[in-house]
């Protein structure tokens, strides 16, 4: 059974309607890519997934019905999602950000140990530590961002173009560790990203969208290799 | 179209010739106590300055809880330029609009670059020191202190059949439809349409070449002013000023009428103008009515109904009840239509 | 100069008051950005409660939790009821439920308790002690009681998980709910701890301004001023500028006084003390709007 499903999702923002006939699916344990040209809809996509905006259509997450679910219960499910932006809380220090992103756990130990274990995937976070959020340097708080949403314990991240703004070795190590992430953590991965080469890459499994809906599907070795989807779609 | 417009025109010129004659001639016949006509004058006096706040709160989108400020300082120049000027009252009435333009403006000038809440809490400030600055003690010589200063209400010149009761309402109302004409205008004109889109979009109006600065200001002084007179005309007719019939009430009062009545909505400034009136004279009455039938163990106050109306209008009317009407009568309109 | 000292130490207490109040005030603004009109009247409302249970038979001390309880859940219900549904609202909406609030709390006092001033005994032993001269026990008791209450809320939001929450929902609610953080309830609790703050404040201050619908219109003014004068968006500035506030309105009066007694010139004095918060208030909202302790918030157009 696919860990989300996703069928005939539309979205809404105030009349507007973003997204008009999105279908996908995600494996467990697989790392899938959305991609697509600006405004094709791949943000909204994420966020109509954790009901940041008005959607109609069907989200199935493990098999339960979430569509009518609140953000808080969606993520309270396993749903990490690293926001456009990244969304650090920047009045606040990188160990609270971690501390925050725990409170809604109760097995406190584990918790513990997991922050333990997201320190050691970003060592430089251990550094910087008791440093307001808001100082740390773009890929710093992209380190950040990840680590908030691994702090959840999810069975499934969104990542909203994690590569945005920031240097091509901050990337490929960012891109590393979400890999590792992946491997040891089993944290399936949707995967949203402007840059189609890299995200072809790491993912295993990739749709492309167009102004809202989903043109074409494949695997990643495949779409990839494929020149003409990569000419009229991904534009390299 | 045009034989449409002029005929509604007739018919507002005769609704107000109605309005103005109908309590003289029922005062005269003893269906109207002067006291009633007391009471319609003030209703009207009210009218004027909810249109004040209107202006500046409903049109230009500046919120203002402090307007109770200007309604003061139009009183006091009214009253103490008569009291110890022995000016004609009628005279005061310009010299009070001058005061509170200024004053307005004045305070809208810092006020300026304040937005929304923020001029909303400045504005409050105002409100609560304003019984302090007017027993202010270098004031106290003109001002009366915390006595105020008692005034004696105007007869009727040139021998006309009218009590003073009756003239003042004359007064009152020619004031009042002059006021409404010019605000009319106002809004109509070039000025109008840039203070509503300062409102509405001001970066907007700022790249249309509109000087939102100065605009802002000047509608401050304006408001000021129509509050100004309001409070002048208050003073005469209610023959009586003192710093504490101007504590924050008044201002929550016009803010009240202006939200019952209707936001940016000159009829509903004068139903405002009727719903202050109205609450300040006979809500006492009322909540103790209200209190006994419901058999409540204590004695409701006005101030209560006037919060529990405030809440549920926002909820419920948004747009006050002038906006209500409008669009009651349009849902009728356009199923009578179909 | 033993003068200059009583009314610094008595600027310092009713600073306490000044402080609890604009905290509250501050609670609610970094949340919500809203500027909660209604709280000296909830404060004030909190104070009869207050006295109600004394005059029922409890002490001071029993009361005081109480009524701090019995306010935290009526400032939950006020914002999860009356403020919730409204959050899109137009300011001008938001500005009117305040004042409807306002109304509503006056009058239902002036209805319950009438409008007679009521005497507040202090909870505090009246003794003698070094230094009493300068300051009353009830006032170094004021002092003592805000600064631990502030200790406490400072601790609260620091060191718990529940306080980690409420300052992330405050400071980005969109990253919080992805979290899992129940952002409508922060704003609720964050509510409720606002109202139980100005309890505490309001039955403080009632032994001092006795007890009546109208006791706390002026000291809200005060709150305001010292909000600002810290900058409203930092609750310890807040604290900070409350008892900047309580001092200076003080010294005004002194130094009015000094002036008024060798020159005979009378500028300022006691009867002036809500027109000075009321310049603060202006002159900071024009000059430096984010106060001396706040930050530079961006709007986005």
């Amino acid at each position: 059974m696919a860990l989300l499903e996703v069928q005939g999702l539309k979205a809404f923002y105030g009349q507007t309607q973003a997204l008009h006939d999105v279908s996908f699916s995600l494996e467990e344990g697989g790392i899938t890519t959305l991609l697509g040209a600006n405004g094709a809809g791949k943000t909204t996509t994420l966020r109509a997934i954790c009901a940041m905006v008005r959607t109609q259509g069907s989200i199935r997450f493990d098999g339960k019905p979430i569509e009518r679910w609140s953000t808080e219960d969606i993520v309270r499910l396993g749903v990490g999602h690293v926001p456009e932006g990244r969304g650090t809380f920047v009045n606040l220090s990188v160990d609270e950000n971690l501390r925050a992103a725990a409170y809604t756990r109760r097995d406190h130990q584990a918790a513990a140990r997991d922050l333990d274990m997201v320190l050691t995937y970003f060592p430089i976070l251990r550094q910087r530590i008791k440093q307001q959020a808001g100082t740390l340097s773009g890929g710093e708080q992209q380190m950040l961002a990840i680590s908030r949403a691994l702090m959840l314990r999810p069975r499934l991240m969104l990542l909203d173009e994690p590569s945005f703004g920031l240097a091509p070795l901050i990337v490929q190590e960012i891109f590393r560790i979400m890999r590792r992430i992946n491997e040891e953590a089993k944290v399936s991965m949707l995967l949203v990203e402007q840059n189609a080469a890299l995200a072809l890459d790491l993912a295993d499994h990739a749709y492309v969208l167009e102004t809202g809906s989903v043109v074409m599907s494949g695997a990643a070795s495949v779409v990839k290799s494929d020149e003409a989807i990569r000419k009229s779609y991904l534009g390299y | 179209m045009g034989a449409a417009k002029s005929g509604r025109r007739i018919g507002l010129w005769l609704l107000l010739l109605i309005l103005l004659v109908a309590p003289i001639a029922g005062s005269k016949l003893g269906l109207i106590s002067n006291f009633m006509v007391l009471q319609l004058s003030l209703m009207i006096v009210y009218a004027i300055a909810v249109l004040g706040l209107n202006l500046l709160t409903g049109y230009n989108g500046q919120i203002s809880l402090g307007h109770g400020a200007f309604f003061a300082i139009g009183a006091y120049v009214a009253a103490v330029l008569i009291d110890r000027y022995d000016l004609p009252w009628w005279s005061t009435l310009p010299i009070a609009a001058a005061s509170c333009f200024v004053a307005g403006y004045l305070f809208g000038l810092p006020a300026l670059r304040l937005e929304g809440h923020y001029l909303a809490l400045a504005t409050f400030a105002l409100a609560i020191a304003v019984p302090q600055i007017l027993k202010y003690r270098h004031l106290e010589n003109l001002t009366g202190g915390v006595q105020g200063i008692n005034l004696i209400k105007p007869d009727a010149p040139f021998g006309l059949p009218l009590n003073s009761d009756q003239w003042m309402y004359v007064v009152v109302f020619v004031v009042a439809v002059f006021m409404f004409w010019v605000a009319r205008n106002l809004l109509d004109s070039r000025i109008g349409r840039s203070l509503m889109a300062i409102r509405d979009h001001a970066m907007a109006a700022s790249t249309m070449g509109i000087n939102i600065a100065q605009t802002k200001a000047i509608t401050f002084g304006i408001s000021a002013l129509y509050v100004g007179v309001a409070g002048a005309l208050h003073a005469i007719i209610f023959e009586f000023v003192a710093p504490d019939s101007f504590r924050i009430d008044v201002s929550i009062s016009l803010l009240v009428g202006m939200v019952v009545g209707g936001v940016a909505s000159l009829f509903g400034s004068v139903l405002g103008g009727v719903f202050v009136q109205v609450i300040e004279k006979y809500a006492d009455a009322g909540a103790r009515l209200l209190s006994q039938s419901l058999h409540l163990p204590i004695d409701i106050e006005p101030w209560t109904i006037y919060g529990i109306a405030l809440i549920l209008l926002v909820y419920v009317m948004p747009t006050g009840i002038a906006g209500g009407l409008a669009a009651l009568w349009g849902r009728i309109r356009r199923r009578s239509g179909n | 100069m033993e003068q200059l000292i009583q009314q610094v130490a008595s600027g310092l207490a009713n600073g306490a008051i000044y402080a609890c109040l604009a905290l509250a005030l501050v609670m609610i603004f970094v949340s919500t950005d809203h500027i909660n009109f209604a709280q000296g009247e909830l404060a004030m409302f909190s104070a009869f409660l207050c006295w109600q249970f004394m005059d029922w038979g409890l002490t001071f001390w029993l009361a005081l939790p109480v009524v701090a309880f019995i306010s935290f859940l009526v400032g939950v219900s006020v914002e999860r009821v009356i403020l919730r549904p409204l959050h899109n609202a137009p300011v001008l909406s938001i500005v009117v439920v305040f004042i409807g609030l306002l109304a509503i709390f006056h009058s239902m006092a002036g209805s319950i308790w009438g409008h007679t001033i009521k005497q507040f005994p202090s909870p505090f032993p009246n003794v003698h002690f070094a230094g009493s001269g300068y300051i009353g026990p009830h006032q170094i008791g004021m002092v003592v009681v805000t600064l631990l209450l502030l200790l406490a809320l400072f601790a609260f939001f620091r060191y718990t998980p529940i306080g980690l929450a409420m300052r992330a929902a405050a400071q980005n609610p969109v990253s919080a709910r992805l979290v899992g953080i129940r952002v409508d309830m922060m704003l609720a609790l964050g509510w409720g701890l606002a109202a139980a703050v100005g309890a505490v404040a309001g039955a403080l201050v009632a032994p001092v301004v006795f007890l009546e619908p109208n006791m706390m219109a002026s000291i809200l003014l005060y709150g305001f001023a010292g909000a600002l004068v810290g900058g409203i968006s930092s609750p310890g500035g807040a604290v900070a500028g409350g008892f900047i506030v309580g001092i200076l309105e003080n010294l005004v009066a002194y130094f009015g006084n000094l002036l008024e007694k060798s020159t005979g010139i009378y500028v300022v004095g006691n009867g002036e003390k809500l027109m000075v918060a009321l310049i603060i208030v202006i002159t900071v909202l024009t000059l430096k709007p984010s106060g001396l302790f706040g930050h530079v918030t961006v709007k986005r157009v």
